[in-house]
């Protein structure tokens, strides 16, 4: 083929249009991304798409040549041969050799994002309806801390009431915070529905299976921000859901998972204290304000017939241990989850005592943190 | 032209409001068993009244064209290659069924090969039984859930215990059962084949008996896992898989049955002749098809 | 029984009845023909509003019409809508026009369960279009309704959803039964097997796929609804079912269907481009024996779906492999198109146009489909707009432009009037533009990273967004330019004669136009040049 003038010229012609296009990496192309694997991957990309460029400009030239060449208008007659065996044998195997070297390559590179083994730490990894939740485990597989992760970018910056933020959309209150050049081993899941957890600049992607563990791995050897989303429609939000890791060096790595590990035991002390009323309205409007008003709204008149008002709602201004019960067991077969997993005893008191006194819900009583445990331990009988 | 009986000559039928309202009474029955349905899911009051309607409009519509296609067959209507759209009708049909049960038995395949020993903690993803179900082991039949508090698990299985217990097995005897009826009818069809009337009415009623026995003893068998085995629709995996397919099956043994009870009363009123039994022979095809159903699954189900 | 046949003496020519009772009760292939391609029209235009009311949403970045509750709802009927309303009842009524026509048979094989075909089908729609205004909402969990999105955390009106798809594979299992019956029983004698012309032979294949895949779909379909109302746990894992499990059931029928969407365009445009190139069709057997690997792959390449669900290595592999293999029978079908053009003597009208449209950007989105074929690179394409891209190029472009190039091809024989042809070409570059317009920078953003069923997204894909959307609406509103095409042929278009193309072959040409309201009362014989042509 390459000794017909007009396909070469056609060739270089394309690939002349063609170049200047890849250039623009960023917009018209995948990612390169800043692992090994994700690399591998784009070159696989490359060459899949070079070779279907290629036999593209054969195929259509050849059609483009006789559609020009071979018209009525310019004279031309029918031949009348309609079939020889040779080239229809030649155009069933070269497509076989042509595919045979793309599966090789492909093969290797699918072999190597198989090795899960030999991880140097482990993060579990779980999806909630809209949100991540990252777990930190250790070498047994135990929690040492964990956290939720929700987009940050307002309501309105959404709903065009506010100019859109420089990462609109792709921006969380608490990112995956992981060090470079250790291999993290990712333990996937999901609470609810099926979520996916996809990275770009890793070159990963996986779904989030409630029940069952997907296995990932990355080595990240330059530390950054690295945004992507949930990428399996999970309902409502699925479009609000945005993953963002922070990479950090090594040392300051460390030094984070410290500090971390320090704040845990200063939560864990606080379901002992008792707090103000103010103290209780304001941390419970921040966790109404990034863990509820997604589907009660932020009003609380929720969006009827799917999620309930809680103005109003006679769960909410009754019996303090209903909306405890509510909070901690979920209300099964419904979106309304069990919240015990996500959020600690004081934040659910919180956010119980700010629900029962907000948007005209007033009843006037104090939910403090022990009431929680103690319902939570009295549940466990 | 068509209503000749001019041999050469396809029967096309005329117009007919059979089908557009068939399809109006498949649409209320399906509509009204969907409302029914959620009513229930929330606790009120399912209210049979839209489908019963819906199917009985069917079913009326059913008998009418049925009758219909007999009689236009007995006016030799139909020359031998209208036949011949029959007889590949029936056939593809069948097919469609045997796909039908080929996703419930790729269910039982799939949970029993693959889910339950990963949620086991083996194989191919282990890690999901190691870390999300610690206590869960990998046995058939599941007879302790994942999540216990979810999905109450069976107190018994209904496995055959051991083979020396198989004369006391009621599925087995439900095997004899339908493995008989396979014969019988094959002898009814043979009967008519050789003109013989009195032959295919006593066949083709003890085939229908031993059919409608199958159903009551499946029915039993159900009242038993209920009551006593508390293996049920929601007791897991076990129960899904064992309900559906012999529930689906069941359906169809009922189904058959009633085809071939309709083929009998046709029979005792002076249908079908020697080289004309088609109907028979439809209904004869369902049955073998419905039998050998019944032989993977008590193999795939109960035995293995 | 015996007494209840009537008598039709009064009906010996048996044309149509009239008025609206001729729609409802006929059993004539050619008018329900009618009915299928009227029905799925007007799904087009249905379903592509809810694609129009997308594009709309997702013109800038920001929520400014809908909310992403309705969004998802727009996504999956829009998906389902063309895909079950749209696509396969066009391809259906096509068939039905045409088989009997082909084949030589005076209609289907059984009449009178054609009708009842159809008529299930406006009864599953409106059940399923229902749902869109009940409490909670109709289907939001994509058309491919994964579990447990579709179970446990649907909305109500699902149950209905369950029934609709039940009653639509009811309906498509029939209309297959009654093709296969009739392109095995009803041939005119003399036409063997391997002289049926393409377009039947497609069908042929398609209906053996449909009555193999749609019980398994009605099988998916019932598990759901015991998950939901009976407490089974076929897609729990807290009873040891798997959510995974209904996507293998699912892809087990959903790849096939794709394939079911585009074997009969394959035959469509088997039969366009001999007609005016004015040379036989290249290589006939291995069009056949193409379309029969095509079918036959088809059954065991489900999972290249579901690449990023988790498989062991193995199975990933298996299904690389199987799917890469496809390209090679789909290349000999585009390898022998363009041997026919190739030293033929063309001209190029309206079908033409579309049947060479679709040559090229069927392979382009083949192209695209290959390249997802590629396991690894799929975790980077899965669920972004390079799939979305993908599958509209193979099924606008694909199978609907087919669908388009039949109804101009055939349109004289069934309404005896020749179509305006400046208008049709017209059409046809609206719709050429637009469709790459709107598709060809939706690659664009799904290799920068936009992910699929978002009512909103970030600001980098904000442009191609843009550009998408304003294609969407040149195709969509010039498809109601083909609708006035379309009518006005029939109302007022010129007289076509009995051959319609100079270029054309097979026993549909040998009959006048308008064809008769029975075909061949009588089978014809069948000589070579009217077979396959
Ligand atoms: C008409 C419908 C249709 C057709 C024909 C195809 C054809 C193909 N599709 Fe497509 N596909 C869809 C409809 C279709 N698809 C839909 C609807 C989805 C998304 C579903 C959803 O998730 O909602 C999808 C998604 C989809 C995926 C999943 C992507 C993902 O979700 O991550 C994959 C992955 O392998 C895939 C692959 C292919 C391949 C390999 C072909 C092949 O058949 C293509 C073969 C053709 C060619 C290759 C071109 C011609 C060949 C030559 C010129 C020969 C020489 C070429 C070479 C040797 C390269 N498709
Ligand atoms: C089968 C065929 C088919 C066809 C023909 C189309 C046609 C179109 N599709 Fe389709 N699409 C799918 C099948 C199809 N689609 C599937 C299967 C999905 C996946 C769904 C899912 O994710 O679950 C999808 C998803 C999908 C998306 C992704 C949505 C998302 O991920 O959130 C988008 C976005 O641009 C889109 C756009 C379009 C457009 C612009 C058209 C255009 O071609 C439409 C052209 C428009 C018209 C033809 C309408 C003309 C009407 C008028 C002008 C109004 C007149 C009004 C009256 C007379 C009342 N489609
Ligand atoms: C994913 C959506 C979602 C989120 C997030 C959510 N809820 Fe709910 N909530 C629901 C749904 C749906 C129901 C209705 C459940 C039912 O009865 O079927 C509900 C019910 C309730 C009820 C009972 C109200 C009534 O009148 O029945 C309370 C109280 C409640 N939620 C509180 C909260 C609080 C507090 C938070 C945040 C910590 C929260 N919810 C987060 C969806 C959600
Ligand atoms: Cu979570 Cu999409
Ligand atoms: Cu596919």
């Amino acid at each position: 083929m390459s000794n017909s003038p007009i396909v070469s010229r056609l060739i270089l012609a394309v690939v002349a249009l063609a170049a200047p296009a890849v250039a623009f990496a960023d917009e018209l192309n995948m990612r390169v991304g800043v692992t090994e694997i994700s690399r591998e991957v784009y070159d696989l990309h490359m060459l899949i798409f070079w070779i279907c460029v290629v036999i593209g400009v054969v195929v259509f030239g050849v059609m483009f040549w006789s559609i020009v060449h071979h018209r009525r208008a310019a004279g031309y007659e029918p031949a009348s041969f309609h079939e020889n065996t040779k080239i229809e044998i030649a155009w069933t195997v070269g497509p076989l050799l042509i595919l045979i070297a793309m599966a090789v390559p492909a093969t290797e590179v699918l072999v190597k994002m198989y090795d899960t083994g030999g991880e140097d730490m482990t993060v579990e990894v779980r999806g909630y309806q809209w949100k991540w939740q990252y777990k930190y485990l250790d070498d047994d597989f135990n929690e040492t801390f964990a956290f939720m992760s929700n987009m940050k970018t307002s309501q309105d910056e959404i709903y065009e009431r506010a100019n859109k933020g420089e990462h609109y959309l792709l921006d969380v209150d608490n990112p995956l915070v992981i060090p470079t050049n250790r291999k993290v081993r990712f333990l996937l899941t999901a609470n609810d529905v099926i979520h996916a957890w996809w990275v770009p600049d890793f070159g990963i992607k996986r779904d989030a299976i409630p029940g069952i563990i997907n296995e990932l791995w990355a080595i990240v050897p330059e530390p950054g921000i690295y945004r992507g989303q949930c990428t399996e429609l999970c309902g409502k939000d699925h479009g609000f859901m945005p993953v963002v890791v922070q990479v950090l060096d090594e040392a300051d790595y460390d030094v984070w998972y410290g500090e971390q590990l320090q704040a845990a035991q200063a939560r864990k002390a606080a379901l002992s204290k008792t707090f103000t009323p103010e103290e209780l309205m304001a941390e419970g409007e921040a966790v109404y304000g990034t863990y509820c008003v997604a589907c009660h709204q932020p009003a609380g008149q929720g969006i009827p017939p799917v999620y309930p008002a809680l103005a109003g709602s006679p769960k909410v201004t009754g019996d303090q241990g209903d909306q405890i019960q509510i909070l901690w067991e979920g209300v099964p077969g419904s979106a309304m989850q069990s919240f015990a997993s996500q959020l600690d005893a004081a934040q659910i008191a919180a956010v119980v005592h700010y629900t029962r006194n907000s948007w005209g819900n007033s009843v006037g009583d104090v939910t403090q943190p022990r009431d929680v445990v103690e319902w939570s331990e009295g549940s466990q009988e | 032209m068509s209503n000749s009986n001019d041999q050469s000559v396809y029967y096309v039928p005329h117009d007919g409001w059979y089908p557009v309202v068939l399809a109006a009474g498949l649409f209320f029955m399906v509509f009204g068993l969907g409302d029914a349905l959620n009513a229930m899911k929330s606790g009120g009051d399912p209210g049979w009244v839209m489908s019963a309607l819906g199917f009985s409009l069917f079913a009326v519509v059913l008998y009418f064209w049925f009758a219909k296609v007999i009689a236009e067959n007995h006016a030799g209507l139909n020359n031998a290659q209208v036949k011949r759209s029959y007889v590949w009708g029936m056939g593809w049909f069948i097919f469609s069924e045997v796909m039908f049960f080929a996703a419930f038995f790729g269910a039982l395949f799939y949970t029993r090969v693959l889910v339950v020993s990963w949620l086991g903690g083996d194989g191919g993803k282990a890690m999901t039984g190691d870390y999300l179900w610690p206590e869960f082991e990998n046995t058939w039949p599941v007879m302790d859930n994942p999540d216990n508090a979810v999905f109450t698990p069976p107190e018994q299985s209904i496995q055959l215990k051991s083979f020396g217990s198989l004369f006391t097995y009621l599925p087995f005897w439900n095997t004899v059962i339908l493995v008989a009826s396979s014969f019988t009818v094959h002898w009814a069809h043979s009967a008519i084949k050789k003109g013989n009337r009195s032959g295919l009415v006593s066949w083709l009623a003890l085939t229908v008996a031993l059919g409608f026995l199958f159903v009551f003893l499946q029915g039993y068998e159900y009242w038993e896992l209920y009551t006593h085995y508390g293996l049920t629709l929601d007791s897991g995996i076990y129960g899904s898989t064992f309900f559906i397919l012999t529930g689906f099956h069941g359906f169809h043994v009922t189904l058959g049955a009633v085809i071939l009870l309709v083929q009998l009363i046709r029979a005792i009123r002076g249908h079908f002749t020697a080289t004309d039994q088609f109907g028979l022979e439809a209904g004869s095809w369902y049955w073998h098809f419905v039998d050998v159903v019944w032989i993977c699954l008590f193999f795939l189900v109960y035995i293995v | 029984m015996s007494a209840v046949i009537e008598s039709h003496d009064d009906h010996h020519d048996h044309g149509p009845a009239k008025g609206l009772a001729r729609w409802l009760f006929t059993t004539n292939h050619k008018d329900i023909g009618t009915l299928y391609l009227w029905f799925s029209f007007a799904m087009l235009l249905i379903g592509g509003t809810m694609a129009l009311i997308i594009r709309a949403e997702l013109f800038q970045p920001g929520l400014q019409f809908v909310n992403p509750e309705f969004f998802n709802q727009m996504t999956t009927n829009h998906g389902l809508i063309m895909v079950f309303g749209a696509i396969m009842p066009a391809f259906v009524g096509l068939a039905n026009w045409l088989v009997p026509m082909m084949v030589g048979a005076p209609d289907m094989a059984l009449p009178r369960m054609n009708n009842l075909s159809f008529w299930i089908l406006p009864f599953a729609f409106g059940m399923m279009i229902s749902t869109l205004f009940m409490e909670g909402g109709g289907p939001n969990f994509g058309w491919t309704f994964y579990a447990p999105l579709s179970t446990t955390y649907a909305p109500d009106s699902v149950t209905f959803f369950i029934f609709a798809v039940h009653m639509m594979g009811a309906s498509s299992i029939m209309g297959s039964i009654n093709i296969i019956a009739t392109i095995l029983n009803m041939r005119a004698p003399g036409m063997t097997l391997m002289q049926m012309p393409l377009f039947v032979w497609t069908w042929l294949i398609t209906a053996y796929l449909l009555i193999a895949v749609m019980p398994v779909l009605a099988g998916a379909v019932t598990m759901m609804l015991f998950d939901i109302h009976f407490g089974t746990s076929f897609f729990n894992a807290a009873g040891g079912g798997d959510p995974v499990m209904f996507q293998h059931i699912f892809w087990f029928f959903g790849h096939p269907e794709v394939y079911i969407m585009i074997l009969p365009a394959f035959g469509i445009v088997s039969h366009i481009i001999p007609t005016f190139a004015r040379k036989q069709l290249f290589g006939y057997d291995s069009m056949v024996y193409a379309v029969a690997s095509i079918a036959f792959l088809s059954f065991i390449v489900w999972a290249h779906h579901m690449f990023t669900v988790g498989m062991p290595l193995a199975g990933q592999l298996f299904f690389m492999y199987a799917t890469m293999l496809i390209a090679i029978p789909t290349g000999v079908k585009v390898f022998n198109w363009i041997s026919t053009m190739w030293r033929g003597s063309m001209t190029f009208e309206t079908p033409m146009l579309f049947a060479i449209a679709f040559v090229v950007l069927f392979t382009i989105g083949g192209f695209s489909g290959l390249m997802l074929a590629i396991t690894p690179a799929d975790y980077q394409y899965h669920d972004t707009y390079f799939v979305v891209a993908h599958f509209h190029y193979v099924l606008v472009p694909g199978a609907l432009f087919s669908i388009i190039a039949a109804v101009y091809y055939w349109l004289p024989k069934w309404c005896g009037n020749m179509y305006d042809e400046r208008l049709g070409k017209l059409h046809f570059w609206l719709s050429f533009i637009g469709v790459n317009v709107t598709f060809f920078p939706q690659h664009f953003s799904g290799l920068a990273g936009m992910p699929r069923r978002i009512p909103d997204y970030a600001l980098q894909f904000a442009d191609f967004n843009m550009i998408s959307s304003v294609g969407a609406f040149i195709f969509g509103f010039s498809q109601l330019l083909f609708m006035y095409v379309v009518i006005h042929a029939i109302r007022s278009g010129k007289q076509a004669t009995g051959r319609v193309w100079e270029g054309a072959h097979g026993l549909e040409w040998t009959l006048p136009s308008p064809a008769p309201y029975h075909s061949f009362t009588h089978p014809p014989k069948v000589t070579a040049a009217d077979a396959h042509g």
